[in-house]
């Protein structure tokens, strides 16, 4: 019972959030000097008149504004996004054939953020005021620093181009190799650089986050009862301290989604990995709106459901959540 | 102890703050030290750094020590600006649902929520493209979507002094909302807010990189960013063009954070104890 309530509370909002998204779209292309054909268009200037015409009927220019919304809203509704003014390819599906590399890429790095930036933080936690704390504290606000694209360069200068260790750039080699694992190989070894990239920034956040809770719960009279209970260090930091400190980072990953999805962005353009970032950049270069906006509106579909995968997670590490209500 | 005192004991810091001023002066000194455009070709394109140009020119024999001169203005200008806007955005939001509480407050924080759900850097992308880029577009973008952390602290700090004595009083004698948000309330709110702003500062200089690698920073302004982004190509054949550019970044962005952190212990001596025991 409680799970359906959860379920449907969730559904409503990410039905809202959706519909703000479709709303600021909208808006959005009004921002735009000029009228909703020529912006989407694109600036080329080359626009022919037949596509300005045509998007002219489509968005019902002549009609009141919110006539207007109420039919863009219907035509996102049914899926139907437009066309791309460069491809003219529905949008729809140019998103959706790039969202399975983008989601690979944003999950590989979340996931080694998740455990790698944990581990570090807690190690740093145990070790306080010592040599491996410095170290990893070190490490971390170095990489807060980094702007990722740099590090991409750096990782490609270092790994590929000097060691020759990894492919520098693409998702499969030009010749994919027979049979299934190894064609599973080449897409991972060419995965490893870029979600290291997007990853590492996010290992520094979790490290840092997870070594200032892990001290702060260190303190508390239940870690001190568990000690004078006389259980082993071990389960009194992994089973007492982390599984608290925890809480605040899987909460702040759910807020950092979106975050991630505007690294992959970055990330994809520096390893040109074929996923919605790369298209976003390529839909950049061409000033070609309607993708761009496509592209918005789909990673933000990507950042409802991945809060809703973190509000899972919450649940199952704290049962309290959602137990007693609000 | 004073704030001075207890700010020049935290090594980092003061190490930071060191960077800093060094940034500061690139920024103020690059038009009496490199007094031409960045943009001009100086010499012989993709030479690597030596006696001509002591951090390398690039494809178009364009000098990147000028550059990285002239780009620390962009860079600095934009950090500073947009993080001003994005700070007055966010109190405003943050003080109005904080002050007056009810259905202002509910409205406030579900609009709040709303910007730190979608993907921010998509839409500062997506801003800046449809604005066409610029200083302006650049900077409206970046505290479009760096505004709601500083909502929900000044919401969380005004709840918190909404009920106090002070408030109350002068609630009482008549002092309009406006003043009493402003003059009463906001003052004794602001040590927070101001170690949030610092640390967004080096945040905002990411995220204009960012746009600029991507090509999307002012066609006319040379920002460091967008010396990475150019260079793309190249950067097998001539790794100075994209390490110095990075490490300029690197360097400030860090020095702002160590400074933030800085700020954030001196200012807050009860929440080190508790974060650093």
């Amino acid at each position: 019972m409680r799970i359906l309530l959860f379920l449907g509370g969730w559904l409503v909002k990410a039905a809202l959030i959706l519909l703000a998204i479709v709303v600021l779209n909208f808006c959005l292309v009004r921002l735009a000097p000029g009228d909703v054909a020529t912006v989407l268009a694109g600036e080329s200037g080359a626009a022919d008149p037949d596509f300005l015409a045509r998007t002219r009927a489509e968005f019902g220019l002549d009609r009141p504004l919110p006539a207007q919304l109420a039919t863009y809203v219907g035509n996102v509704l049914s899926l139907d996004l437009g066309v791309s003014y460069r491809t003219r390819r529905p949008v729809a599906d140019m998103v959706l054939e790039r969202l399975p590399a983008t989601l690979l890429l944003t999950g590989a790095a979340f996931l080694f953020a998740l455990v790698v930036g944990p581990a570090l933080g807690v190690l740093a936690a145990v070790r306080a005021r010592r040599v491996a704390d410095s170290l990893i504290t070190v490490a971390a606000l170095v990489f807060y620093a980094m702007p990722i694209f740099w590090v991409g360069l750096l990782f490609i200068l270092f790994f590929s181009v000097t060691l020759g260790w990894l492919p520098p750039f693409g998702m499969r080699s030009l010749i994919p190799p027979s049979g299934d694992l190894a064609r599973t190989l080449d897409i991972a070894r060419h995965l490893v650089l870029p979600a290291l990239t997007l990853g590492l920034f996010y290992v520094a956040i979790y490290a840092r986050l997870t070594r200032g809770a892990m001290l702060e719960t260190a303190g508390l009279d239940y870690v001190k009862t568990a000690r004078a209970k006389g259980l082993p260090e071990w389960r009194v930091v992994t089973a007492h301290i982390l599984r608290n400190a925890m809480l605040p980072i899987i909460t702040f990953a759910g807020l950092q989604a979106g975050h991630l999805v505007g690294g992959a962005i970055v990330a994809e353009t520096v390893f040109a990995w074929p996923g919605i970032g790369r298209l976003a950049f390529d839909a950049l270069l061409q000033r070609d709106y309607n993708l761009l906006l496509a592209v918005f509106l789909a990673s933000a579909v990507a950042v409802v459901l991945f809060n809703f995968v973190t509000d899972l997670l919450l649940r199952l590490a704290d049962p309290r959540i959602g137990a007693a209500g609000r | 102890m004073s704030f001075w005192q207890s700010f020049l004991r935290n090594r980092g810091a003061v190490v930071g703050l060191a960077v800093l001023v060094a940034v500061l002066l690139l920024a103020v000194s690059a038009p009496f030290l490199f007094p031409f455009d960045p943009w001009d070709t100086r010499g012989a394109p993709l030479q690597p750094p030596g006696e001509g140009f002591r951090l390398g020119s690039d494809m178009l024999g364009r000098d990147v020590l000028a550059g990285i001169f002239h780009g620390a203005r962009v860079s600095l200008f934009i950090g500073v600006v947009s993080t001003v806007f994005a700070v007055a955005i966010g109190v405003v939001v943050g003080a109005v649902a904080g002050y007056f509480g009810g259905i202002v407050d509910d409205v406030a924080m579900r609009f709040t929520e709303f910007f730190q759900t979608i993907p921010s850097f998509v839409l500062a992308v997506l801003l800046v493209a449809i604005l066409t880029p610029g200083l302006a577009s650049i900077v409206i973008a970046i505290s479009v979507v760096t505004w709601p952390p500083v909502a929900r602290l000044a919401r969380s700090e005004f709840l918190a002094l909404r009920h106090r004595e002070f408030v109350e009083a002068a609630v009482l004698s008549g002092v309009s909302h406006i003043r009493i948000i402003f003059a009463e309330v906001l003052p004794n709110a602001l040590t927070p807010i101001v170690i949030m702003a610092s640390l967004m500062v080096a945040t905002a200089i990411l995220t204009e990189s960012a746009l600029s690698f991507l090509g999307l920073g002012d066609p006319n302004r040379i920002s460091w960013g967008y010396m990475i982004g150019a260079a793309r190509a190249v950067f097998r054949q001539a790794w100075w063009l994209s390490v110095f550019p990075g490490l300029a970044i690197f360097v400030t962005v860090l020095a702002i954070n160590l400074v933030g952190e800085g700020l954030n212990d001196a200012l807050n001596p009860h929440l080190r104890r508790r974060t650093s025991p």
